[in-house]
């Protein structure tokens, strides 16, 4: 029913709505899938947005969780109404505030996308293992299963708090819940009012440590009191579970909508029962609905408030015919007899059994499912009632996996579908992340819900790559609230949509569609001449399935419009006028109403254009006739070679095609380790256009190498007597200058499957024909007239040998370049500001790297299954990578240091006191090896290879242990790599720890000034005037400036790079950084996406930094010292345009000018006099003159 | 001391005018600059292209910054949907500023091509601009491109304006025409209130670092001013009802000065705000006051163009000065036996 209180949002907005509406103090950090909440509040609040008491409430960002929460904490002894959104490592990191907040009875609420806690890999991804590790903080738990709870049981978790004086987690699935949009009524801002007592809210006020009557709260206690202490606040807990109950009604009577603490559903005289909480409901309630339905005394219980946990509600809401109860946790706990929730249940119920409450204990199993978003359908579902019919049912099972080791995992059906999907309209549309289509989708959800009386609920699966990611959305519709918390299904779908014509080649998108269903395909070929173009199982699948295919020229219509590239509103006008959701005309008009609501204020020519697509979109869109028979030759491409490593055709190439949930647990690694070089697997031929090497016009400068993101451009050097075996179309040139033997070749070469068409290695070369200046020596050419060629010449340019290492000196660029990258083919952005300078690390010191990522996006890019980047040098050696956490990456790298010299240390005293068995001359070179440069580290690789020799000849104890560590005899190159928010904000204790040890450890800190990963927060790196999110209205504070910070310590190597503004000075730096015997720290300029800029400007950006003063370029050296010499050398001019030619150029900055015009001039003018005086202050202590260390006597 | 100037038809308080820059962009510089004596106020420019550019870039940065990655479905910057395109906050600018101001606002226009942007001169008046500047920034880097076809590219903008708008027209002109004189007289036929010379150009400048061009603009100097001093001394009571405005280049009031007596009605005032601040422009009255005390005069009119092309004994020395410079450089004083 179409109500005007009737909203179309997502979990995470629903919550954060309540939460704005009732608190007034807000302290956030970023963190996926709760990020939104945050954002929303601090856009809120930049927007003046009032809570319940009028005034706009203070949202912070702060350093961490652990901030967010002393924040908190801080705000509460205050007197103020506080909150704060977290999930998963953030949770984990508010655990000691959250026992501190509790054990002084401060009423809160902590509002939680529970999210799968980093184990044997991160995932960001909704599971209960974040909510259940806070299980004994003393915070009430309470968890909604939908969109419309989230922002109930908010509101629920406010008023119970206050009541109870008991803080709240008040949580909902990560992704499942907060990324769902769904069609809910919005609670009126009278109920919310109404909901909470102002009488209470005083109270918190009066509790409040204030100097005008002064108490202490935060004492220390001996054993003679601390125990007593503890057990003040049973009281407290034992009254909460009937005070939510009493809320809940409150609640009840005001909306309509009533909940219980557990609440029952399914047959009255039900035998069979599962209980859970969290989205899963959805689908269980839905298998009940079906079984009850067909006679089946089958039921649900439905877990809301987890704790203080009700043993007499749980008995109550029980059925007293039940006789098998199935207990879903949605968590891990290793090592235990049971998951947390099932472990409380079995307590309760044999507690009642016990004491008579109960006449019979039910027989009960637990198990998991729904891991990190692990799929729980109604499927899976039956397949656990199945199980409680079994005369032995599993315990401790999992559902929806195969475990084929310990075989935990139930047998389900997949083709059980449960009566829910009747009545219901599932449409799945599958496109690129940059193509609009879930933006397109969520105005239709809107559109639907808000002009038809149907509900509507969107999910959208998304990428773990950046570049040319893939989104699938799921859009159900029907008349009644859609409770289906599961993806749409095979054989479900009435609406299939591709929106790449790419796709068809790759992904079974058929396999959705139901039968009579429609199938719509972008296409630039013509609906007569489609057909021939459709992989043959897809011939099939239309055929059998009696679809409709329609086909439109997207790209055509919306280059003829001038929409560019965005092919959004052709491709939703697409969907309405085939659907018939609702009639055609209707539906037109709600765009076109849509469209001007978007655009109407950004200009007529913006609107007009939209209109004539959306014209243009119904005469281009033509129904397809379907032969009778398949006819095509060709199916879907294998996935990876068939001489792929065994590990890649078997698991990576599964996880490639999509199929990832098929793998049972057999093929996982246990620990977490997987091999490296798999990105090369991964052909994703994402570029339009490739560039297209002049070799007689080339000066061989190395350039382009050098800037490219991807590893997609490369340089080699080889005898000119290997061209015999080369393929006509390969080019190749004699190498120039005297540093390479004579008539030696050079190839520069594109590897035409990987590049993304960035263009960037186009822009940097420096060289033009004089002829035709537009002519350089790279070009970019349609991708169609080179693609065949070049996938030839780089197959063969991979045979060609890599020159010498030993021989290139890697100060000059071009020879740098000649270096094997050992990161390649990454998922980053296109044209990605960060990538470039881990590539060129793993040329310079890629085979004896040990790296330590902290999470963000360089975690993603580097190790976000299914594959990585890094790989190896032919003789098998190569970066050697983990990401332990955000917070720790400093101390976990300073860790693999110390690791490293300890067993270095430990096998130089084996080697000095094996020395007569493996002969002195040997020990002797070891020992005193010089490894500053290439020559020296491969002479000491001999003679490790020659001490194993010796070594297996020997017979101790002592050459067992050395052959376990003689490797570290070689010199390691530890890595410390992470972004702003880890260096500047999260992990900056730690980076400064690390300095101060003094350690050879390298931190390459990749500032995008933002936090990138997690789309776009502002940090301390972000510069003044930036609109980022949680700085909606502009960063009012400067940039940190980490590198003075790391000066001061004296000890540490500093460089500030841009390799886009003075490459050889990065590459300089980055040799200088790793050559020192100590800390050394690279803050590296990288252009971004969240700029607002596009990324083919990538190096002009980061010129434009420069020159205006806001990115100085220089280096520290303590070395310097030691010769007299100031440490600090400039390596830039002083400003030399107006700071505002920078950021004119970039949205971040542009954004403040239009929505807070004054504060952006404002902040322009400190800016502008900020990065004069620095650059003053940088250039006066460059300048100052140093004393020689004294020479010792 | 009567300072009151006649300017495009307006009466306003002294001569000086700050000229198009951010500072009228904020309310609070606005008002600082006519609370130190700004007489009128020109407000920056409104570009056709950064119109176009800019909801392009927003359109693209906000609505489709989409890039399908789990950990950033909301795209990268503050979903704010709601922002107006560069012609409504500029009619909305000009409304504020004539709230909040006494002193005329006159509105400034930057395109090139007579094409639906000269629609937007309506909007400017309706929302109370009290006269409007053309900056028609155009380079002919056509060579097949006559001086009479750019002159006339110019007389097709301004005839459209004119039939467009009732409100005064001042055009703001490079120096770069053949005969400066002869085109500000067709302008003025063609319905100009008043000219501003001249205008600055950001020029392209070479990074020799990249081998690449690259946009710079450096401080303006005093030396500028006297390009615009030569010719407004030529012009200086030669076109009936002509404002003539100097800029470019006035830091100092004896700057100002020597405009105003070459025969300026205002001079304009830009890099020496943005660099001292709005309440510079005081010190600069100040001084034109001081001057005037010193030398007598009790009104801005009894010194304007007394060192004009009208007023001067040779006025050749005005077209030719370098010229008789360069003589006057190996030419010996005629006392000196050779």
């Amino acid at each position: 029913m179409s109500h005007k209180s009737m909203v179309t949002l997502d979990g995470n907005e629903a919550a954060a709505y309540v939460a704005h509406m009732t608190n007034e103090v807000i302290a956030i950090y970023p963190i996926t899938p709760s990020s939104n909440m945050g954002e929303w509040a601090d856009e809120w609040s930049s927007q003046g947005v009032k809570n319940l008491w009028g005034t706009v409430p203070d949202v912070i960002e702060m350093q961490s969780e652990a901030g967010a929460a002393g924040a908190i904490h801080g705000a509460l002894q205050g007197g103020s109404l506080a909150t704060t959104f977290t999930c998963s490592q953030g949770l984990m990191l508010m655990i000691p505030n959250m026992y501190k907040i509790a054990g002084e009875l401060s009423p809160a609420v902590f509002h939680v996308s529970a999210r799968a806690l980093a184990m044997q890999g991160l995932s960001i991804f909704g599971d209960h293992s974040d909510i259940m590790a806070c299980r004994a903080t003393g915070y009430a738990m309470l968890g909604g299963a939908s969109v419309q709870e989230a922002m109930d049981f908010a509101l629920i978790a406010q008023a119970a708090t206050l009541e109870s004086r008991v803080p709240f987690l008040h949580f909902f699935d990560g992704f499942r819940t907060s990324h769902e949009v769904a069609k809910i009524e919005r609670l009126p801002v009278e109920t919310i009012r109404a909901m909470i007592d102002e009488k209470l809210v005083a109270a918190c006020r009066e509790r409040a440590i204030n100097p005008d009557h002064p108490k202490l709260r935060g004492t220390s206690q001996n054993p003679d009191v601390y125990f007593q202490g503890r057990e003040t606040v049973n009281s407290y807990y034992a009254a909460t579970p009937g005070i939510v109950q009493g809320v809940m009604d409150r609640f009840a009577k005001l909306t309509g909508r009533q909940y219980r603490l557990f609440e029952y559903i399914g047959a009255p005289d039900a035998e069979r029962v599962i209980l859970l909480m969290g989205s899963g409901i959805g689908a269980v309630e839905e298998t009940v609905e079906h079984l009850t339905a067909r006679g089946e005394k089958v039921g649900l219980l439905k877990v809301r408030l987890f704790r203080p946990f009700d043993p007499s509600a749980l008995i109550a809401a029980l059925p007293a015919s039940v006789k098998r109860i199935a207990v879903l946790d949605r968590t891990k706990e290793p090592g235990a007899d049971g998951e947390p929730l099932y472990k409380d249940i079995v307590t309760a119920l044999a507690q009642a059994a016990g004491d008579g409450r109960l006449a019979s204990m039910p027989r009960v199993i637990g198990g998991r499912y729904g891991l990190g978003s692990k799929e729980f359908t109604p499927a899976m579902v039956k397949g656990v009632y199945d199980e409680l019919t079994r005369d032995a049912p599993k315990n401790q099972f999992t559902v929806g996996i195969i475990d084929d080791v310990t075989n935990s995992s139930l047998v389900w059906d997949p083709d059980f579908k449960a009566d829910a999907i009747q009545g219901v309209t599932a449409c799945v549309f599958y496109g690129l992340g940059s193509d609009g289509t879930v933006s397109a989708n969520k105005n239709s959800i809107k559109i639907i819900a808000e002009e038809t009386p149907n509900y509507g609920q969107g999910y959208f699966e998304y990428d773990s790559k950046k570049a040319g990611a893939m989104t699938i959305s799921h859009l159900r519709f029907g008349p009644r609230p859609i409770s289906s918390t599961y993806l749409i299904g095979d054989d479900e779908a009435s609406f299939v949509a591709c929106h790449q014509p790419t796709f068809l080649t790759r992904y079974d998108m058929l396999d959705k569609a139901r039968k009579g269903g429609v199938f719509l395909l972008n296409s630039a070929t013509p609906a007569d001449r489609i057909w021939d173009e459709l992989p043959r199982k897809m011939q099939q699948t239309l055929i059998d399935k009696q679809l409709s295919f329609y086909v439109i020229d997207a790209y055509g219509i919306a280059g003829e419009t001038g929409m560019g590239r965005r092919i959004n509103t052709i491709m939703q006008t697409c969907f309405f006028a085939i659907s018939g959701i609702l009639p055609k005309d209707e539906a037109i008009a709600c765009i076109k109403t849509a469209v001007k609501k978007t655009y109407g204020k950004k200009g007529q020519a913006l609107l007009d254009r939209n209109y004539q697509a959306i014209d243009a979109t119904l005469a281009g869109l033509h129904q397809v006739t379907i032969p009778a028979q398949a006819s095509s030759a060709f199916d879907r491409p294998p996935v990876v070679p068939d001489d792929a490593p065994e590990f890649v055709r078997k698991v990576t190439a599964t996880l490639l095609a999509g199929r990832g949930n098929q793998l049972p647990v057999s093929l996982m690694p246990a620990d977490g380790t997987w091999p490296t070089g798999t990105t090369r697997f991964e052909k994703r031929k994402l570029a339009l256009q490739l560039p297209k090497w002049d070799e007689n016009l080339c000066t061989q400068c190395g350039k382009c190498p050098l800037v490219c993101p991807h590893a997609a451009i490369r340089a080699k050097v080889y005898p000119a007597g290997l061209m015999d075996q080369a393929p006509a179309s390969f080019q190749h040139v004699t190498i120039k200058g005297k540093d390479f033997p004579e008539g030696y070749q050079v190839t520069y070469q594109v590897a035409p499957d990987d590049c993304t068409g960035c263009g960037l290695c186009v822009e940097v070369c420096p060289i033009r024909d004089r002829q035709d200046p537009n002519h350089k020596a790279l070009n970019m050419v349609e991708a169609a007239e080179t693609q065949a060629d070049e996938e030839v010449n780089w197959e063969f340019f991979l045979t060609l040998p890599e020159y010498d290492r030993t021989k290139l000196d890697a100060t000059k660029i071009k020879h740098a370049m000649m270096m094997q990258p050992l990161f390649e083919f990454s998922g980053s952005c296109v044209g990605c500001g960060e990538t470039p300078y881990i590539k060129l690390a793993t040329q310079l010191f890629g085979d004896r790297m040990l790296i330590a990522n902290a999470t963000g996006c360089s975690s993603i890019y580097g190790g976000n299954l299914p594959t990585t980047p890094y790989t190896t040098n032919p003789e098998g050696r190569g970066p050697s990578w983990n990401n332990s956490l955000f917070e720790d990456n400093a101390e976990f790298g300073l860790g693999l240091r110390l690791a490293v010299d300890k067993q270095t240390a430990q096998a130089r005293e084996l080697v000095a006191r094996l020395a007569s068995q493996i002969g002195e001359d040997l020990a002797d070179g070891l020992l005193t090896a010089d490894q500053s440069g290439e020559t020296g580290i491969h002479e000491q690789r001999e003679r490790v290879a020659a001490l194993k020799v010796k070594l297996a000849g020997m017979d101790s104890a002592e050459a067992r242990t050395l052959e376990t560590l003689c490797e570290q005899l070689v010199k390691r190159s530890v890595w410390i790599i992470g972004g702003d928010g880890w260096a500047y904000d999260i992990g900056y204790g730690g980076v400064d720890h690390v300095l101060s040890t003094g350690r050879n450890v390298n931190l390459l800190i990749l500032d995008t000034e933002v936090y990138s990963n997690t789309g776009g927060q502002n940090s301390k790196a972000t510069p003044m005037g930036a609109v980022a999110k949680f700085a909606a209205g502009g960063k009012a504070t400067f940039k940190k400036d980490l590198a003075m910070m790391a000066m001061a310590y004296e000890n540490a190597y500093v460089a500030q790079v841009a390799f886009g503004a003075k490459d050889m000075q990065t590459v300089r730096a980055f040799i200088e950084a790793e050559s020192y015997d100590g800390p050394s720290v690279i803050i590296a300029y990288s252009p971004c996406i969240a700029h607002g800029v596009d990324l083919s400007n990538n190096l002009r950006q980061q010129d434009l930094a420069v020159t205006s003063g806001h990115w100085p370029l220089f280096r520290y050296d303590p070395r310097r010292v030691e010769r007299g010499e100031n440490p600090l050398t400039i390596d830039c001019k002083p400003p030399s345009i107006p700071y505002r030619d920078f950021i004119n150029t970039e949205t971040r900055f542009s954004l403040l000018g239009k929505t807070h015009p004054d504060d952006a001039e404002r902040f322009l003018a400190l800016a502008q006099k900020h990065v004069q005086t620095r650059f003053t202050l940088y250039e006066q202590l460059a300048h100052l003159a140093v004393q020689k260390a004294p020479a010792s006597e | 001391m009567n300072l009151t100037t006649n300017y495009l038809g307006l009466e306003i308080k002294n001569p000086l005018v700050p000229s198009a820059s951010p500072l009228s962009k904020s309310l609070a510089s606005a008002r600082e600059l006519e609370d130190n004596g700004a007489a009128a106020i020109i407000m920056y420019s409104l570009f056709e292209e950064a119109i176009t550019a800019e909801s392009e870039s927003m359109v693209r940065f906000l609505h489709h910054q989409d890039i399908g990655f789990a950990e950033t479905t909301e795209g990268f910057l503050p979903s704010y949907q709601d922002f107006e395109n560069g012609l409504d906050r500029y009619l909305e600018q000009i409304r504020k500023l004539k709230e909040s101001l006494d002193i005329p606002v006159i509105a400034s226009l930057n395109g090139v091509t007579p094409s639906g942007w000269i629609s937007h001169a309506t909007k400017l008046a309706q929302a109370g601009a009290d006269a409007l500047e053309l900056n028609a920034y155009y380079v002919a880097g056509d060579i097949g491109q006559s001086g009479a076809q750019v002159e006339q590219r110019y007389l097709d903008l301004l005839t459209e304006l004119r039939s467009t708008v009732q409100i005064p027209i001042n055009m703001k002109l490079s120096s770069a025409f053949s005969s400066v004189g002869h085109f500000v007289a067709r302008l003025a036929g063609a319905g100009a209130n008043g000219v501003a010379l001249f205008n600055r150009f950001y020029q392209p400048d070479i990074n020799i670092d990249s081998l690449r061009l690259q946009a710079r603009i450096y401080p303006s100097t005093s030396a500028e001013a006297l390009l615009a001093m030569r010719w407004i001394a030529i012009l200086h009571g030669r076109i009936e009802g002509l404002s003539l405005g100097a800029t470019g280049g006035v830091h100092t009031s004896e700057d100002a000065i020597k405009l105003l007596l070459a025969g300026a009605d205002v001079v304009h005032l830009c890099n020496v705000l943005l660099h001292k601040g709005p309440a510079y422009i005081s010190l600069i009255l100040r001084g034109i006051e001081d001057w005037m005390e010193e030398q007598g005069f009790e009104s801005v009119a009894d010194f304007r163009g007394r060192v004009s092309a009208l007023s001067v004994p040779n006025p050749a020395e005005l077209e030719r000065a370098n010229y008789i410079n360069v003589l006057d450089s190996y030419s010996v004083s005629s006392g000196v036996m050779t």
